[in-house]
């Protein structure tokens, strides 16, 4: 194919298929489901396509309307982005195949908003991750964002108070962005990264840069849920709907993520924001002190879902201590990891969901040795990321934060690496504390036992977050509620659409760790700025 | 005192559509984060937009000069003469996303009130429970 139009294509593609969805929709539930996977198919597609053209041929830049970079919008595919965007449209098309029959099962009337607003979200963020100017960014900013939060809202009861906490600061980070490329543009006099990159070094003694630069940081660290400001993100995950974190978590925040490797790595002279205005170290520390914080607060945590939301802002906190270490080896740790959590978040986040299909709760304290013997497969899999969470060989897990720890060591860091160590022991603690009631604790016999909950009752049109309080009714007239010890526990897998991709994510965490040394030196080496 | 007294008048005079601006723009935080109704958060949160927009729009603007049509009165010697278009077509979108953004949050907190009868923060809290 034609590789020099995939820039455009990829959010264009996206735009079209959000439009496209409500007539499918107009049809049936079922064929909008099978256009938002064929359309996100395509595009992964486009994506690959564009980061094998680019590993082989260098950068596609693509000018919107023909008109020139400094004066025209540019969309860049250089390695990083691709790189990304093969991320984002891969792990979306995962969990699209995984919303199917999540979507039908927890929010039925609302699927065609569902996925439209998936295909908005997409765009918005394939879009943030492509463009090469920074105002044009903060446009894909905001129809992420804005799709963001309505997909948030369709959640339960709780998801609208969720919402509108993440709206308020999203839109604060937003307008911190904006002001702060409003200084850039002022001392610059341009918006395209490359353009802005040449001039900002003859300007950096400026008070508006510095200003602009920081202001910058502080929004994109607000999207990204750096440490104090990440009070919008656990709510708003744990709130919403299991399909929408599922889509959410793993990819926003990496995207927020990026856009400060892009500012801090290519726009930037890394050395004039370590040395002259230390937002480096800044980023890297508040990251630090976020990894610590977020683990602390999961193993506070008495539900699933919730405890991955915190274990989120932890996560984060290792990307941003990757983009403070600002050398090779944590540029590399950054990116890995970015990418090894998306994919074991994404799959933590389908067993959460599958719980709550499954058993009506995600309640670790209720948890027991019923739910391995009941969703063995399920369970594999929850081991399987959990192990890589905690970051044991080989497991993908490990291979990000081995190459953290290297830069910490490389720059005699010890506080980054001390950091790194305790967070693997807390993130331990919060995961065995699930994997024990999973495997080891054995059935009570007085309590009512949500396992036994047959599958056909959890197609109940209604949310599965309500049904917290009416599945102990539903429990008590269940038939083979008989308490006893020795109890049989029958099968209840999740349905295939829903195990596969759970089972495929998780094989592949074993997969991204055998082969990580093939990605750093193919793929990450190649996209190394040279400023670094 | 009164050495300064005309510095301190002429840096107002300068610069005092940015000290409006940052008065505005704080405004608006403390309205996000101080304030217990919601209603007052978006005030606050459309406040925060407007002072960003209106600093584009400031910094752009340039005494005595015109929009950018090529002028033959005004020839092409001096640009000074001419504005940057830029920052106001930009800003253009900018309003579209802030509207949207405002409408979206009309749209959650009707969503809350039906469910909780309430838009004061702590009293929501406590009915979250």
């Amino acid at each position: 194919m034609n590789t020099s139009q995939i820039p455009i294509l990829i959010p264009a593609a996206f735009l079209f298929a959000s439009m496209l969805i409500p007539f499918a929709g107009y049809i049936s539930r079922r064929l909008a489901h099978v256009t938002a996977l064929l359309s996100t198919g395509l595009i992964t597609y486009f994506s690959v396509a564009g980061l094998w053209a680019v590993l082989a041929e260098g950068r596609i830049s693509y000018h919107l309307a023909g008109w020139m970079p400094p004066f025209g919008i540019e969309l860049i595919m250089d390695p990083l982005s691709a790189f990304m965007c093969t991320l984002i449209t891969g792990i979306s098309f995962i969990v699209l195949i995984y919303s199917g029959k999540m979507v039908e099962h927890e929010t039925p009337h609302k699927a065609i908003a569902f996925y439209t607003l998936t295909m908005l979200l997409l765009a918005g963020l394939c879009g943030m991750v492509l463009t090469a100017d920074l105002f044009n960014l903060y446009v894909f900013l905001e129809i992420a964002a804005i799709a963001g939060y309505a997909l948030v809202a369709i959640g339960d009861k709780r998801a609208p108070v969720a919402a509108f906490r993440y709206l308020t600061l999203g839109t604060l980070g937003a307008a911190f962005y904006l002001l702060g490329v409003a200084f850039i543009f002022i001392s610059t006099g341009s918006l395209n990264m490359g353009d802005v990159s040449r001039v900002l070094p003859l300007l950096e003694d400026s008070r508006p840069v510095v200003m602009g630069l920081t202001l910058i940081v502080l929004g994109i660290g607000l999207k990204m849920a750096l440490f104090p400001m990440h009070a919008w993100m656990p709510d708003a995950y744990a709130y919403a709907s299991s399909a929408a974190t599922a889509l959410i978590a793993p990819i926003g925040t990496k995207v927020a993520a990026y856009v400060l490797f892009r500012v801090m790595f290519y726009v930037v002279d890394p050395d004039f924001l370590r040395n002259d205005l230390h937002l480096l170290q800044i980023v890297g520390y508040l990251g630090a002190i976020g990894v610590l914080w977020g683990s602390i607060l999961a193993i506070c945590q008495k539900e699933l879902k919730l405890m991955l939301a915190y274990s989120s802002v932890a996560q984060v906190g290792y990307i941003a201590v990757g983009i403070g270490l600002a050398s090779p080896l944590g540029f590399i740790g950054a990116i890995l990891h970015a990418l090894n959590h998306a994919c074991m978040k994404a799959c933590l986040f389908f067993i959460s969901g599958s719980l709550r299909m499954k058993i009506g709760h995600s309640t670790i304290a209720d948890m027991n040795d019923s739910l391995r013997k009941a969703m063995p497969w399920t369970s594999a899999a929850f081991v399987v990321a959990a192990i890589s969470m905690i970051g044991l060989p080989p497991t993908a897990g490990f291979f990000g934060k081995w190459y953290l720890a290297l830069g910490a060591i490389e720059q005699s860091n010890w506080i980054f690496l001390g950091v790194l160590l305790v967070s693997t022991l807390l993130n331990a603690v919060y995961f065995f504390k699930v994997l024990e009631r999973m495997y080891l604790k054995p059935q009570v016999a007085v309590a009512p036992l949500p396992s036994h909950k047959p599958a056909q009752d959890t197609h109940d049109s209604h949310n599965a977050h309500d049904s917290h309080e009416d599945h102990d009714a539903h429990s008590a007239h269940d038939s083979h509620e008989a308490p006893h010890p020795a109890a049989v526990v029958a099968r209840n897998e999740p349905p295939a659409s829903i195990l596969l991709p759970t089972l495929g994510l998780s094989f592949s965490l074993l997969v991204l760790g055998l082969a990580n040394a093939w990605i750093v030196t193919h793929l990450i080496v190649p996209m190394i700025p040279d400023w670094l | 005192m009164n050495d300064h007294l005309p510095v301190i008048i002429e840096f107002i005079r300068g610069y005092y559509a940015y000290l409006f601006l940052i008065l505005l723009f704080m405004t608006g935080l403390y309205a996000m984060t101080m304030k217990r109704n919601l209603m007052k958060k978006i005030m606050g949160m459309s406040f925060i937009q407007s002072a960003t927009i209106m600093f584009w729009i400031v910094a752009a603007y340039k005494d005595g000069a015109t929009v950018t049509v090529y002028d033959r009165a005004l020839g092409l010697e001096n640009p000074d003469l001419y504005l940057n278009p830029l920052p106001h077509t930009l800003m253009l979108t900018a309003i579209v996303v802030a509207v949207v953004t405002l409408g979206l949050s009309f749209a959650l907190i009707v969503s809350i009130y039906r469910q909780y009868q309430t838009l004061d923060e702590p009293l929501l809290l406590e009915r979250m429970q």
